[in-house]
This record gives C-alpha cells, structure tokens and sequence, in this order.
C-alpha cells in the first residue's frame, strides 16, 4: 500500500489543518462583507477584503453531488473501491470534497441528503469526512 | 467582425498513435498540410498562435514553435485555456488580422498524450487528492450526476450523444475509433468514475492540426475559393472550480454563445450542423442547452429523439469528435466545420450554411465558441 497523497499545509491553511486535529471543521468568513469560504485564501472572493477570521463550522450540511471510483488513480486508493468522493455544502455557505463514511460504495447516497461532519484520521492527517444524518441515516 | 476573416486552409497528421514522435515535429507537419491546403506560401505567414500542450505545459512555446516553423512572426502566442484555447486562438488571430497587427495567421495545436504520457488526464487534484480526487473525468463525472438529478435525466440521453458520435466516427476513414457503438453497448460499458461510463469519455490521442487564417480581402485577392467565413466568436470563462461552482448544470458556454450569435447575426435556429465539444457527453447536452438548440434539461431527449443524428434537427459531430475521431481538444472540430461548409465533408450536411463549433476545457472552466459561413 503506497502513502497517501498529502496536502500542501502552509500558513495561510495550517489553522484549517490544525482545527481539524483538534476536531473542529473550520471556515474563513470576510469581516468585510460577510461572505464565508473554503479553501483558505488571502482575500475575500466577493470584494477582495484581506479581513477574514477563521470561524467554526456547526458541521451540519447536505450533498450537492458525488461520484464513484471503480478505478484507483492511486495505489492508496486501491483496497478502498468503489470509494465516494461527495460535494457537500456546509449550511454557512462553503463547499467541500470529502467522502461519507457510510456511503455503501455511493449507494446510500442522495442529492440534497444532510449530513454531519465526522473527522477522521489518516496517518497524522484529520479529514473532514462526513455521515448520513436525519432522514439520510439508516 | 462578421465575414471579415476567413479560414484558408485546414491539415492534420493522422490521429491516433506517434510513437517517439515530437509534438513539435507533428504540428509541423499538420502547418505544412494547412498551407497546402489553402494554397498559400509559408513566407505569406507573419502570425504564429498555439495552443499549449495538455501532456507538458511549457515556457517560451510559442516561440519553439515559430522556430520549427522557420518564420519570425509580427505576431505569436501560445495561450492555455485547456481544451477552449483553440478556438480562441482562432478570435485572437481574427482581431489581429482585422487590427492590421498580421495578414496570415496559422492557429495550431499538437500532443502525444497516448504514447507519450497521458499522466495529465490522471493527476492528483489538489489537496483534496488526500480524500481520492483524481482524474479530469471525476470533475465532469461530478457535473453529470448534478445535471442527471437536476433534470432526472435517463442515462440513455447521454447514451444517444456516444452512439451519435460512435456512429459518425465510423464511417469517417480518419478516425482514431471505427467501431460503432449500440445503446446496449453504452449501458453496459464499465463505470470509470461512476456516473460516467468508459464510452462517455472521449479517447486519448496523439496528433497534431492547424488552421490558416486570413482576410477575406486578402482570400479574394489571391483567389482562395474554399475560404470560409467566420461570422461568429465568442468566449465566457466560468473560473469557478467545480467543488467551488454555485451551479453545476450550466456554464459561461451560454454567454459565449450569446456573443458569437449576436457578431453572426444569427440564432440557434440559421444552424444546420454542430460540431461540439464532446470530451464527456454530459459536456454535450449541457452546451446544446447553453447555446439555447435546447431548454435546460431537455437535450437528452432530444438527443434520444435523434435530433442530433443525421437527417436530425442538428447533426452533430459529423466527423465522429473527440468521442471516435481524435481525442485531441478541439481544433479537428473547427476542420470538420470548414469541410462542412466548403461540402466536402465524409458525412455532408445537404445545403448546410452555418456551422457552430464549439471547444470547452478545464472541467467546464473555460469556453468558446465559433460560428462558419459558406463560401461566397
Ligand atoms: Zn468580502
């Protein structure tokens, strides 16, 4: 089994990195105008403000899309298939790509269902994976 | 803008498989076979535009195709927008040539992803590699599945779009991939990044193609009767990564289109054939929509109704696309639009008068658009 790909960590995400170590999911919001994002950026997306804060994700979200790997691009990800890599969009407005822990391969998934953040770890790194939650759970 | 410049010449290298070959050495080759056709001399050429490579990004490009070329333009790029950067080389070269800035321009393009490496269709992306994000057909297969639910398209409409291709890429001697394809064949074909089946995802080519552009004054002076017309461009860019994408179901291929209408004078209903790019067939029927041949949602059927098979509505990728022609990104669709308007195409559109054409590249970041005309 060969190492999984790693994410570049530098200043401008290490406090994402790091609040994810510590359990909590982590989005920058602009002091400027309000809008809120992932990944981390130097400037606001909307009005190019450089006052952002790093703000608390409630973790609560719902699935935009996903896909399903029959095919391994990496050997890491070769014991895994068929594996989801799922678009959710947290309820404070940021997308992310993630995987749902209780997929079934992708087959438990559905648009719009919601989910909850479930931080897991691989290696030193934690992942912002997610579960089914509510009606979505089994 | 409208007519004032034409497309002269149009050559390739045959599509498929150059093992050891330099890509450089086959956009060569696909320069000569473009001049030839149009029946110009290369000392004529004072515009040098390129695509960059897909499979190797490089610095100074441009300027090591000139040299290959043996010719110190007035006016040379090369420009990455992935898989739109043809066509839009094709409306920079235009404005040059309309500006006074060159005379004749070659827009260009080679690669040898298939025997080389295709390491690039594959690639990591980004830091969410971490959580098993790979491959160009992941970021389309995304799309797919948001379209598919957004509109509860059935999978035969994007079945319809291969079979199409398939079908016309078999009866066209050149193409990479002669073996049609039945929607059976499409239902049953293995998932690759589910939802995307192996035969919604365009082949992986080596090959080269370039176009010679000029003024229509020039073309008339010199007696050039196959010179197209180009009446029509646009470009929108939807920047937006998809994961970061507030829509998935449509793309800046709408206003595109919009623009390249608008310069033709034209809408979707003066079109009589497309040639659009099909990297992915959800890439398809989101552009019939986008360009308006199609209300949102409703391209799959009209695909399944044969709307876009010959004798249909719109033919479509007459000459089989990046699905069984070449997978090479683009400018082989513009090639096969010339030919229809010229009529000298494999598969001839009785009477066709206006040809869309359009590229796209990223995962749907970047578009552009182009509209022919008959010959005068
Ligand atoms: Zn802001």
């Amino acid at each position: 089994m060969s190492d999984l790909p790693r994410p570049q960590i530098d200043d401008r995400s290490r406090p994402y990195w790091e609040g994810l170590a510590a359990g909590r999911l982590l989005f920058q919001h602009c002091r400027a105008c309000g809008r809120n994002w992932l990944p981390a950026r130097d400037a606001c997306p909307s009005c190019l403000s450089p006052d952002a804060e790093w703000r608390p994700a409630s973790g609560n979200g719902r699935i935009v899309s996903w896909v399903v790997y029959h095919v391994a691009y990496h050997d890491a990800f070769k014991d895994r298939l068929p594996y989801d890599v799922t678009l959710v969009e947290l309820d404070e407005g940021p997308r992310l790509l993630t995987n749902i822990v209780d997929s079934r391969g992708g087959k438990a998934l559905s648009v719009d269902a919601r989910v909850r953040l479930a931080v897991q770890t691989e290696g030193d790194i934690a992942l912002a994976r997610f579960t089914l939650a509510g009606d979505a759970a089994r | 803008m409208r007519g004032r410049t034409v497309i002269a010449g149009v050559g390739h290298t045959a599509y498929g498989k150059h093992p050891g070959r330099d890509r450089v050495s086959l956009i060569v080759e696909a320069v000569r076979n473009a001049l030839g056709d149009a029946g110009i001399e290369k000392d004529r050429v004072d515009g040098v535009l390129v695509k960059m490579a897909n499979s190797e990004p490089s610095f100074l490009y441009g300027q090591r195709v000139a040299e290959a070329l043996g010719i110190r333009p007035r006016l040379g790029c090369s420009l990455d927008q992935g898989g739109a950067a043809n066509i839009a080389l094709i409306a920079y070269a235009a404005m040059a040539i309309e500006a006074g800035m060159c005379e004749v321009a070659v827009v260009c393009y080679g690669d040898t992803p298939r025997t080389a490496s295709r390491a690039v269709y594959h690639r990591p992306r980004g830091d969410e590699a971490i959580y098993g994000w790979y491959s160009v057909a992941a970021g389309y297969a995304m799309i797919h599945q948001a379209y598919r639910h957004a509109h509860k398209v059935r999978d035969q409409g994007f079945g319809a779009v291969a079979v199409a291709c398939r079908g016309n890429g078999a009866r066209n001697p050149n193409a990479q991939l002669r073996k049609p394809l039945t929607m059976d064949d499409y239902l049953a074909s293995p998932w690759v990044v589910e939802p995307l089946r192996r035969d919604d995802c365009c082949l992986v080519s080596d090959g080269a193609a370039a176009v010679i552009l000029t003024s229509a004054k020039l073309a008339k002076e010199l007696g050039l009767r196959a010179a197209v017309p180009i009446l029509g461009l646009g470009q929108g860019q939807e920047s937006w990564d998809v994961q970061y994408r507030p829509d998935l179901t449509s793309t800046m291929a709408r206003s595109s289109a919009e623009t390249a209408f608008r310069m033709a004078g034209l809408g979707p209903r003066d079109i009589n054939v497309a040639q659009i790019y099909d990297c992915f067939t959800i890439a398809v029927l989101m552009t019939l929509e986008d360009y308006g041949f199609c209300k949102p949602g409703q391209a799959g059927d009209f695909a399944a109704a044969g709307g876009i098979a010959a004798g249909g509505r719109l033919p479509l990728n007459t000459s089989g696309g990046l699905l069984s022609e070449t997978g090479t990104p683009g400018l082989q669709l513009v090639i096969e639009g010339v030919r229809q308007m010229r009529g000298s195409a494999t598969l001839q559109v009785a009477g066709a008068k206006h040809c869309v054409v359009s590229n796209q590249g990223g995962s749907m970041q970047t578009h552009a658009t182009l509209i022919l005309g008959a010959p005068a």
